[in-house]
């Protein structure tokens, strides 16, 4: 076939417009990220992290200011997550860091309560204050043991009903 | 009485002879590529005709099929309150599966069989033999920039069609159902990992592209010099490479441990 350079072109930009669907199915959606600019990289640990996983969204005040970048369990088995956010966040020393559930059984999140600290948080702090996840089963198991413990006290048998002190 | 056993054994002497050849034919075409001249000019002009002539075919299927998944994801989300999990629905199932088999699916129909038919009636016309006459390697000019062809532009339209497809899941969901436009890309984001989702639908799509160029071309290249073996090659390039594609994807995604 002949050179042709009308069709050499489009093969280029057919060329270009694969890369480019590679590329953005690579970086915005599979979330491979470079260092974009400074971060902040901190860290917190919880007793309970109810199904949270990495490249979860870390929120305050519901908008989204990093993700979660790695779960390891720490020397005295507790969780420890570390976050990475926006570098030009300016975090007081006592803000708190939540997981909580998008909707009834929605993905986990990690929400950042600010403090009223002067002091800030400096990169690699860790978060003291932190609130685990609150398991929907621990919480049914605790209702239920909670109603059944209330129907006792009113008097679980006929006996204790009848000749009550 | 040992007729129908003798039958079954030519038969499989028959399969596992084909399938050395196919072998011998692929180990050929990999020292072609290796061989200089690369024959670039080949390459593009092939990828015009594997690549740049499927684009619209896979850019409406990708819409389309994105539309589909909009539509069937929502309606079995909305029962649990759960639609702004649209995203995740509509991307996990366009990168891991849908994405990389429809295109490869989609491509052994419109590109595949046309390779096959094209080199079989070079057989049939004898055009191949008159290359070797003038010792000139047709596996190395004819097959091989169709074949490397095959391999580049098959992650290519696989990446196309999935973001065809994901802008097709968000014109059905953000655009007709009123779904949170936000919502939809970030549960697409949160949920679709690099290593898990993308390389694995980018490693299938390189795969598939191998395993139909191959088939193509191999098809072709030992079709029967008559009209009826050009016919036969191209349809058994269709229907072997479909069912190679399709078998090959649950292995692939076996061993990459989605299950695990």
């Amino acid at each position: 076939m002949s050179p042709s350079p009308a069709r050499d072109l489009v093969v280029g930009l057919f060329v270009l417009a694969g890369l480019a669907a590679l590329a953005w199915l690579s970086l915005t959606v599979g979330g491979v990220d470079f260092d974009r600019g400074e971060q902040l990289v901190l860290r917190a640990r919880f007793d309970e992290l109810g199904g949270l996983k990495t490249r979860a969204p870390v929120v305050i005040s519901g908008v989204r200011v990093g993700q979660v970048s790695a779960i390891a369990l720490d020397p005295d088995y507790r969780a420890e997550v570390t976050l990475r956010l926006d570098g030009r966040l300016r975090l007081p020393a006592d803000t708190t860091a939540s997981i909580v559930t998008a909707g009834l059984l929605g993905d986990r999140y990690i929400v950042l309560q600010l403090g009223g600290d002067d002091r800030l948080l400096a990169n690699g702090d860790e978060i003291a204050f932190t609130e685990s996840a609150v398991l929907l089963e621990r919480l049914l198991g605790k209702l239920v043991h909670d109603a059944g413990g209330e129907r006792n006290t009113r008097g679980g048998s006929p006996e204790g009903k009848d000749g009550g002190p | 009485m040992t007729t129908p056993v003798r039958a079954l054994g030519f038969l499989a002497v028959r399969a596992a002879a084909d399938l050395g050849a196919a072998a011998v034919f692929f180990a050929q075409v990999g020292r072609c590529i290796l061989t200089p001249p690369l024959r670039l000019r080949s390459i593009v002009d092939e990828t015009w005709k594997l690549g740049v002539l499927s684009l619209v075919v896979i850019c409406v299927c990708g819409i389309t099929v994105g539309m589909v998944l909009g539509l069937q994801g929502y309606n079995t989300l909305v029962r649990f309150g759960a639609t702004e999990s649209l995203g995740a629905v509509v991307g996990l199932s366009l990168v891991r599966e849908l994405g990389p088999v429809l295109t490869a699916l989609l491509a052994t129909g419109r590109a595949g069989s046309a390779t096959a038919a094209e080199i079989g009636s070079m057989v049939a016309s004898e055009q191949l033999d008159g290359l070797r006459m003038m010792s000139i390697d047709p596996l190395h000019v004819v097959v091989m920039p169709k074949a490397v062809a095959m391999v580049v532009v098959m992650p290519l339209l696989s990446a196309l069609f999935i973001a065809c497809g994901v802008f097709g899941g968000w014109l059905v969901g953000v655009r007709l159902l009123g779904v949170d436009g936000g919502a939809y890309l970030t549960s697409l984001e949160t949920s679709v990992d690099f290593r898990d989702d993308v390389a694995s639908s980018l490693l299938k799509a390189v795969i598939f592209g191998i395993l139909v160029g191959w088939v193509a071309t191999y098809r072709g290249y030992t079709s029967a010099p008559t009209a009826a073996g050009v016919s036969a090659a191209t349809t058994s390039t269709v229907v072997i490479g479909s069912v190679a594609i399709l078998v090959f994807d649950y292995f692939i995604t076996a061993l990459w441990g989605v299950g695990a």
